[in-house]
């Protein structure tokens, strides 16, 4: 099939399964990682970080660079339009025929079960991408890094105090970055 | 300027303005839709953004989409969603368009496997944050063990998981419903 189509095909499904934001559509873009061989999972967290680091919603920014990254400036706006279009014709959906939407028992039933659902989802995606960062690949396989382990640990554990809780991302981004080439990660 | 210009630029302003999409978002949605435009109510907003978050797909999307559509109807819906998209598909395209000729560059390399393990912390941070707003009781937490064990373990579709554990929130739901009811029968009687 065309690149285009399969494009949009796959980004459709993400806007219109991924319930929970921009961090909800990462389990799906891990899925197309495995099914397609558009992005590695190494490629899928380089484009995390920088969708963290730069404006706009979070989900936007990955399906642009996603697209991009596969099928150049036509693939970036094929995703990012396909992940846009079922939000669009859902949202006036709602908006023109239900009111209460978000009051009604079933809706509310369904959300008690997908949060905790969606929240397993990501921290599983977590999971693939702990794999790739902390572990460094050899002749014989692959070797936990103790130096990215130890930067991660670290940063976690500064992102706890509360006068560093609201610094943005991109603060420790680009203080991954330093210690990456201070310390030739 | 006719507004649904104006409906574009502003939501292009909060697209190009905010980072991280969602919860952040909503001050600077406030900001510029209840103080500066006075389109909508504050109420109005925290109820679309209330919507927002209960329907599938990117949060900012469906708060525009649903703010553009009560304004303009569904070109507005359309022409404020566009808005919101615009500066990120201008700077992703750029960024990674430049960043393409310094992927092979042994800097950028370690550079980046140092972003990569804090993009991790970054990730956690956001899973704790999501596993204590949504795991509120023991059902909760029961069906997050077992999704995260189906994720980790199996390789069934991340579609099939979502629309299970929807199936598995109503019927939890009917079933408390019920129970309460015939306990608040039994008092009765």
């Amino acid at each position: 099939m065309n690149i285009y189509l399969l494009l949009f095909y796959e980004f459709f499904k993400t806007g219109l399964f991924a319930i929970g934001g921009g961090p909800a559509t990462l389990p799906f873009l891990i899925d197309i990682s495995e099914s397609y061989n558009w992005y590695t999972l190494e490629e899928l967290s380089n484009m995390i970080a920088i969708s963290e680091g730069t404006p706009g919603p979070l989900g936007i920014n990955m399906a642009t660079y996603a697209g991009y990254h596969t099928a150049g400036i036509l693939g970036g706006l094929t995703a990012t339009f396909a992940l846009v279009l079922p939000s669009i014709v859902i949202i006036i959906i709602i908006a023109k025929f239900l009111e209460n939407f978000s009051q009604n028992k079933y809706v509310k039933g369904a959300f008690y079960g997908i949060r905790p659902a969606v929240a397993a989802l990501i921290a599983a995606a977590v999971y693939n991408l702990f794999q790739i960062a902390l572990f460094v690949p050899t002749d014989t396989g692959t070797q936990i890094s103790i130096k990215a382990v130890v930067l991660c640990i670290v940063v976690f554990a500064l992102m706890q105090i509360k006068r560093l809780k609201k610094l943005h991302p991109v603060v420790w981004l680009i203080f991954a970055a330093v210690v990456g080439i201070i310390f030739q990660f | 300027m006719s507004e649904i210009w104006q409906l574009y630029f502003s939501f292009f302003r909060i697209g190009g303005l905010t980072f991280g999409g969602g919860l952040t978002m909503l001050p600077m949605l406030k900001y510029e839709l209840v103080e500066k435009k006075k389109w909508i109510s504050e109420d109005d907003l925290l109820d679309c953004y209330a919507i927002g978050q209960c329907t599938p797909g990117i949060i900012a999307v469906n708060t525009a989409t649903y703010v553009g559509y009560k304004r303009k109807g569904i070109w507005g819906g359309i022409v404020a969603t566009l808005g919101m998209i615009s500066p990120s598909l201008i700077i992703i395209t750029i960024l990674a368009m430049s960043l393409q000729n310094f992927m092979d560059n042994q800097y950028v390399a370690h550079a980046l496997m140092g972003v990569r393990s804090v993009v991790c912390a970054l990730m956690f941070g956001t899973v704790l944050s999501l596993a204590k707003k949504s795991l509120v009781s023991i059902a909760t937490i029961i069906v997050f063990l077992i999704v995260l064990a189906l994720a980790v373990f199996t390789t069934i579709p991340t579609i099939v998981i979502v629309v299970f554990s929807a199936v598995t929130g109503i019927v939890l739901q009917s079933v408390a419903a019920c129970i309460k009811k015939t306990k608040q029968g039994g008092d009765k009687e």
